[in-house]
């Protein structure tokens, strides 16, 4: 009963269009960045290595790698700073954390294409 | 300390705040309470309001019970608190007080019971440190000493073992995130005191007053 009411509460906060993706997959994540007045779209791009939690405060996490430097980047999933989330490509893996992937270089982290 | 409403912890979730960050929120839910009695500086000395929340089955109900919220046109209710302070005479008796009492940015103090620990020893009553584990130190948990030898006694207020939680515990300046008068809830940002389904009294902040 009580458990109802607070998915009743944080149902508005959640987004409905949010696209099916997994640890594996390659998104590009538009995000929304407000600079003074204006207001711009970055597109953040990657592998993602995990999701957790559930409900409104799920998380995933995504990880690229920028002029040889690794970078990760974790974003509540219903965050309004979200425009949109695309799938670029799935992954086939079978784990649901890919932290692994932080030790291998380039050619090793190579994840295959889930056909 | 002026006006205030009782209700019922339901649990903590997070929400989306305007800036879009996402916040923690407790849910309290207080469906509207009743006005049993009005206490006036005439009559009783000071002036307050008596609410009454949650209603009884008539099976669980006495008649003293029965008897003062039928004067009230109502159920008899569980809870009983009042609320010292004037500000809320305007109310009458058999009125309801609703969540909308409050809006959205304002700062309560919020008061509940706190879980109930049991009796539990000085380290984690008390945030004392504890003793080797190993090499044959055979001090593992205990109280540590009693203070110095010449006083012949244990000074009040020494921390030691004890009953923990359980307690009446105030929790001052949270903010209220949301009102909803449709589900008679109230979001407060943070944590309050108290297990789920526990009574809860909110008021509004003493020391600190919306911007």
């Amino acid at each position: 009963m009580s458990q109802q009411l607070l998915h009743e509460i944080t149902k508005e906060y959640m987004k409905d269009d949010i696209p099916k993706f997994r640890p594996g997959d390659n998104v590009k994540v538009y995000l929304r960045i407000k600079e003074g007045e204006r207001e711009r779209i970055q597109v953040f791009e990657g592998l993602v290595i995990s999701r957790q939690g559930g409900g409104v405060s799920e998380m995933f996490t995504v990880r690229k790698v920028s002029y040889g430097v690794g970078v990760e980047r974790s974003f509540p999933i219903h965050s309004p700073f979200i425009e949109k989330i695309e799938v670029i490509r799935r992954g086939k893996v079978r784990r649901a954390k890919l932290y692994y992937i932080r030790h291998l270089s380039a050619k090793a982290a190579r994840i295959k294409e889930l056909r | 300390m002026a006006k205030g409403i009782l209700g019922r912890k339901i649990g903590m979730t997070s929400i989306f705040d305007d800036d879009g960050f996402l916040i923690p929120v407790t849910v309290v839910q207080a469906v509207p309470n009743i006005v049993l009695q009005k206490k006036t500086l005439k009559t009783d000395g000071y002036d307050a309001v008596q609410l009454g929340f949650d209603d009884l089955r008539p099976k669980l109900a006495n008649k003293p019970k029965t008897g003062h919220a039928t004067k009230a046109n109502t159920a008899p209710k569980r809870f009983v608190k009042e609320i010292r302070g004037s500000e809320m005479m305007s109310y009458e008796v058999g009125q309801e007080v609703k969540v909308d009492l409050f809006e959205t940015g304002e700062y309560v103090d919020v008061t509940g019971t706190s879980k109930g620990k049991g009796f539990t020893g000085p380290i984690k009553r008390n945030n004392q440190s504890r003793g080797p584990m190993s090499h044959g130190s055979h001090y593992h948990r205990g109280p540590g000493s009693m203070a110095a030898i010449d006083a012949a006694r244990v000074f009040k207020g020494k921390i030691i073992a004890g009953q923990q939680g359980g307690d009446k515990v105030t929790i001052q300046n949270l903010q209220v995130v949301k009102v909803d008068t449709e589900k008679n809830v109230i979001l407060i940002k943070g944590n309050v005191p108290g297990a789920k389904k526990s009574l809860i009294e909110i008021k509004n902040a003493v020391k600190k007053t919306a911007k």
